[in-house]
């Protein structure tokens, strides 16, 4: 679980081979975990959009904590996360996707209706990891 | 054997899996000669004017594929809620989506108020959703209703940027509909002169912009009460046939046939493309 801020969270580059993109803790690619990786695909994002729409969700909740802590003081921001870092932890196993309902509620995105809720929807995803390599990798044992 | 055996999240929404492919397929197509498929645009004539008790929104019914007409009559005009209509140019798959989408958030926003939905929030909505994807969803708007603080009338452009107005035209036929309203257009008009005005500038753009045809749509909203038109006005009949064109039976068959082909070269080729935005 990442301890520090939102900033560090950005993803402000898509990642660059050969610069430990895939590292793996031993700081060399991760083959067996993130598969093969070449320098074409990785360079540069394919999309002028896939930048900001990976960011989007990030960005949109630093703004309004800013906004909050200007009207408010500290202290809404700060209990906001606390709350925010909770909901998150709410999950099911590693390998099955979570409806992530108390985190909506939170943001509010439970009543609003968007890109992401038809088109490729997680719950439908075709592909799944293994629940056995799933389980090692979260519990550190892979 | 390395395999991906740790599945990554993807959050959903869209997905650039297939962008540099579609980049490579596209360089490799042009170099063959072929031409990738269009999207279906609804290269349109859209208007709006604000009357005295409601708006007027008009719209013409073509959708054009290229250079070929893909539906003579399409709908242009969307609900997006009781009070509030919205018609669309620009890539017809884009504006039909946006506008289900807001309509939905819309209804859920309105049941979560407790009131009758605002056209401003239709508007912000709209601008702040077509901003977020920087112009690459091409849909350009005029978006009209009544609501608790009067009529309103807004044009909305694919980048985000949203225009409030008394009277708003937008597609490829917009400069001649303009033209119409320019000219005849005065503050609080009646219901139907209002509607007259809306369909000649509808007529101006059908019968002016080779992207824009077929029959006029209406609809006017006011305090209460909608009324969807469709068709106004068709301008654009189908030809009928003045006789039967049958050979009628007993009629005696070829006999015998010579063919003498003329040799003609060409001097000078033209091509024009229409502008279908």
């Amino acid at each position: 679980m990442n301890t520090r801020g939102l900033r560090s969270q950005l993803k402000d580059s898509v990642p660059v081979t050969g610069l430990c993109p895939q590292a793996g803790p031993y700081g060399v690619q991760d083959s067996l975990r993130r598969g093969f990786s070449s320098v074409k695909n990785e360079l540069l994002p394919s999309h002028p959009l896939e930048l900001s729409e990976k960011n989007f969700q990030l960005n949109q909740d630093k703004m309004n904590f800013n906004t909050l802590r200007n009207i408010q003081g500290l202290h809404a921001p700060l209990k906001l996360q606390m709350e925010y870092r909770a909901a998150r932890q709410i999950q099911r196993l590693p390998f099955l996707p979570s409806s992530n309902l108390a985190l909506d509620t939170l943001r509010g995105s439970d009543d609003t209706i968007g890109f992401e809720d038809f088109l490729n929807d997680p719950v439908q995803s075709e592909m799944m990891g293994d629940p056995h390599i799933m389980t090692e990798y979260k519990l550190g044992i892979l | 054997m390395a395999t991906v055996s740790v599945c990554q999240y993807h959050p959903g929404g869209f997905s650039f899996e297939n962008c540099k492919r579609n980049a490579l397929l596209e360089a490799d197509i042009n170099k063959l000669g072929f031409s990738s498929p269009a999207a279906r645009k609804t290269g349109t004539t859209i208007c709006g004017v604000v009357y005295k008790d409601g708006v007027v929104l008009g719209a013409d019914t073509r959708a054009t594929e290229g250079m070929v007409v893909a539906d003579k009559n399409c709908s242009k005009i969307h609900y997006i809620s009781p009070n509030i209509y919205c018609c669309g140019a620009g890539t017809a798959a884009d504006t039909e989506m946006t506008t289900q989408i807001i309509s939905s958030n819309l209804e859920l926003h309105s049941l979560s108020t407790g009131r009758l939905p605002r056209v401003a929030t239709a508007n912000r909505m709209l601008k702040q959703m077509l901003f977020r994807y920087q112009g690459y969803i091409g849909a350009a708007l005029v978006l009209g209703g009544v609501d608790c603080n009067g009529p309103h009338l807004y044009s909305i452009y694919p980048h985000g940027s949203t225009d409030k107005l008394p009277y708003v035209t937008m597609g490829s036929g917009s400069l001649a509909a303009m033209a119409v309203f320019e000219d005849r257009y005065r503050p609080n008009m009646e219901e139907e002169e209002a509607k007259r005005l809306v369909r000649d500038a509808i007529a101006a753009g059908i019968f002016n912009d080779l992207g824009s045809g077929s029959n006029i749509d209406l609809c006017v909203i006011s305090k209460g009460k909608v009324d969807y038109l469709r068709p106004h006005d068709v301008a654009n009949k189908k030809g009928v046939r003045t006789g039967s064109y049958r050979y009628k039976h007993g009629t005696t068959g070829v006999l015998t046939k010579a063919v003498t082909p003329l040799s003609l070269e060409v001097v000078e080729e033209n091509v024009q493309t229409m502008d279908t935005s």
